[in-house]
């Protein structure tokens, strides 16, 4: 329509004439365009609640039975049909902690350098090698720690602390157990490897894009690499950083083969030890998913799924009000 | 009273803030400043005109080192601020940054508070009570003539200022350390004229207390705001002298040229 100004000698009909072809044409395509995008917005909305939906459906008879204790009970036992989900629960917990407490700060040390102090020519294939480790499949990492990384996790970790710390109270208790490298410390790291390319090129693509002048400001000022990564490109990518971490959280609590390798599968609390097998919430669906009867036990087991839905869905939202809380605190950024 | 490229301006009414001697400067194989001779008068605005790409960001940065940032760039010479050699100085490359400020063509807050964005360089150096910290940023914020208009809202974020009040802002927070020197690296190429009069304003004012060194692409704010002007094209500096002169009987052909708008 902005070429009918520019066309003044033209004839005013036909001009007429396009210009409405055009618009009609225009308005039509306008309109399916709109309502397709519309669409798909919307149907993943509807997807998100039919899952919800649907896992209440089958969790239901688990739910009716145990209501809100059965996160808080720590028994599961299928051939009484006793079920709790505490163990799996703290499982997935755990490790997913142990994974983001090595992975975040081993990601920014990695974002850290490639953005700011590595010399140009190693930019590019370490980023890369980073890049690659997320291209692993989950299964060979899971593989590796069980015939590799555990037992050397055992012997050259576990065995000289419970050598060390065996008999004071409180610490003996977090090293004992079986030297045999899995457990909950083994899929926290092993989680950890594979989380940390994600949340380390993340955190390198947000660096990257902090202005180069608001950074040249303040080192003109005087401030040191430390002092303008921690109180500029920091605060100024904090959605970013926090986008990442947020997302290797999410695979880490997901993450089902790497974890059902490495972690026991054992359902126990008895020993709040790091090496002594545990469950995961993924690993117990995985491992018993196939074998439970239509009944109490698979309406526990998607519970249990239901469960990890709403950590997901929590932590999304808890990080979301963090971060909206920082900005508050230190003014509205435009 | 002009002097040519290689024989360094003898500084009539102070002695030289800052020197420069053969200053060679690099991108790589690119040799963007050749054999640069000047003095900058203190207390005293000095312009740097040219066109683009003729050097003269680059000389402004290689004043504070900021090209040490980037491992391609290097500078060969001699820069001397009251004598001392400021690219073999001993003294931490964060000293020196702190005792030159430096505004940019873009206004750049930090994502932080007004307050915090011009408290952050001075904690950097100095240990203030939270009284004498109130006060500094007080008193730069009344230097860069940004108090009025702020003053209400230190606590909000230094971006939610217009462009011209964040610029200002930067220049606050430039003088709150106590620079000796001030480098405009084309300070208002994102504004408007208003705001720009404003920042020319406050130029002329600052230059009682402080030596400023402004590169812009604009000849009538160099002819408005500087006391000297140095001309520079292809990274050679052709001609270097007071404003007045510059512009009304410049000594070279080029320098007229430029000036005239026949070239450039």
């Amino acid at each position: 329509m902005v070429e009918n100004l520019s066309l003044s000698p033209a004839p005013t009909s036909g001009q007429g004439e396009r210009g409405a072809r055009r618009g009609v044409s225009n308005a039509f395509s306008d309109l399916v365009f709109g309502l397709l995008t519309r669409g798909a917005a919307l149907f993943t909305l509807a997807l998100l609640l039919g899952i919800i939906v649907s896992l209440v459906i089958g969790a239901w008879p688990a739910i009716e039975r145990y209501g809100l204790g059965f996160l808080t009970h720590n028994v599961w036992d299928p051939v009484r049909e006793d079920f709790g989900g505490l163990v799996m629960i703290y499982g997935t917990l755990a490790t997913s902690a142990i994974a983001l407490l090595i992975a975040v700060p081993v990601s920014f040390g990695i974002a850290l350098f490639l953005t700011e102090l590595s010399p140009i020519w190693l930019k590019r294939p370490l980023g890369a090698a980073i890049e690659l480790l997320a291209a692993v499949p989950s299964i060979v990492y899971g593989m590796w720690g069980l015939m590799v990384f555990g037992p050397v996790l055992a012997r050259y970790v576990q065995q000289p602390l419970q050598a060390w710390l065996g008999d004071a109270p409180g610490f003996g208790a977090l090293v004992s157990g079986p030297p045999v490298g899995i457990g909950i410390l083994s899929a926290g790291i092993i989680l950890s490897i594979m989380i940390i390319p994600f949340i380390a090129s993340v955190m390198r693509d947000v660096f990257e894009v902090t202005p180069p002048l608001l950074k040249e400001s303040a080192y003109g000022l005087g401030a040191t690499t430390w002092e303008v990564i921690r109180h500029i490109v920091l605060p100024y990518t904090r959605a970013g950083v926090m986008g990442g971490i947020m997302l290797g959280l999410g695979r880490a609590l997901g993450e089902t083969m790497a974890v059902t390798f490495v972690i026991g599968n054992m359902n126990q609390l008895r020993s709040p030890s790091l090496f002594e097998a545990a469950n995961s919430i993924t690993s117990a669906l995985a491992n018993e998913f196939a074998e439970a009867a239509p009944g109490m036990h698979q309406a526990a087991l998607i519970y249990l799924g239901l469960i990890l839905f709403l950590i997901t869905f929590v932590v999304l939202v808890f990080s979301r009000l963090l971060l909206l809380r920082l900005q508050k605190n230190e003014g509205r950024r435009a | 009273m002009t002097i040519m490229t290689d024989t360094p301006a003898s500084a009539p009414a102070s002695p030289p803030k800052m020197s420069v001697r053969n200053l060679d400067f690099h991108y790589g194989k690119f040799h963007a400043l050749k054999d640069i001779n000047l003095d900058i008068p203190g207390n005293q605005v000095t312009a740097f005109i040219g066109p683009s790409g003729c050097g003269k960001s680059t000389l402004l940065r290689a004043f504070n080192r900021m090209f040490e940032l980037y491992p391609d760039q290097r500078a060969t010479g001699e820069i001397l601020l009251d004598g001392e050699n400021l690219l073999t100085s001993k003294q931490d490359v964060a000293l020196i940054r702190a005792r030159i400020g430096m505004v940019f063509q873009k206004p750049t807050p930090f994502p932080m508070s007004i307050f915090d964005n011009i408290a952050f360089g001075v904690k950097l150096f100095e240990k203030l009570s939270q009284v004498d910290l109130e006060e500094r940023v007080e008193w730069a914020l009344k230097k860069a003539a940004l108090w009025d208009e702020v003053k209400e809202k230190l606590f909000q974020g230094g971006a939610s200022l217009s462009g011209g009040q964040q610029q200002r802002l930067c220049i606050a927070r430039c003088i709150a350390i106590r620079p000796e020197l001030l480098l405009f690296d084309e300070p208002c190429s994102a504004l408007d004229p208003i705001s720009t009069a404003r920042i020319e304003e406050l130029i002329a004012e600052l230059k009682k207390d402080y030596t400023v060194v402004i590169v812009t692409h604009n000849m009538q704010q160099a002819a408005r705001v500087s006391d000297y002007t140095a001309y520079m094209y292809l990274g050679d500096l052709v001609e270097f002298g007071e404003t007045e002169q510059m512009f009304f009987k410049p000594n070279r052909r080029e320098t007229e040229d430029y000036i005239t708008g026949r070239f450039g």
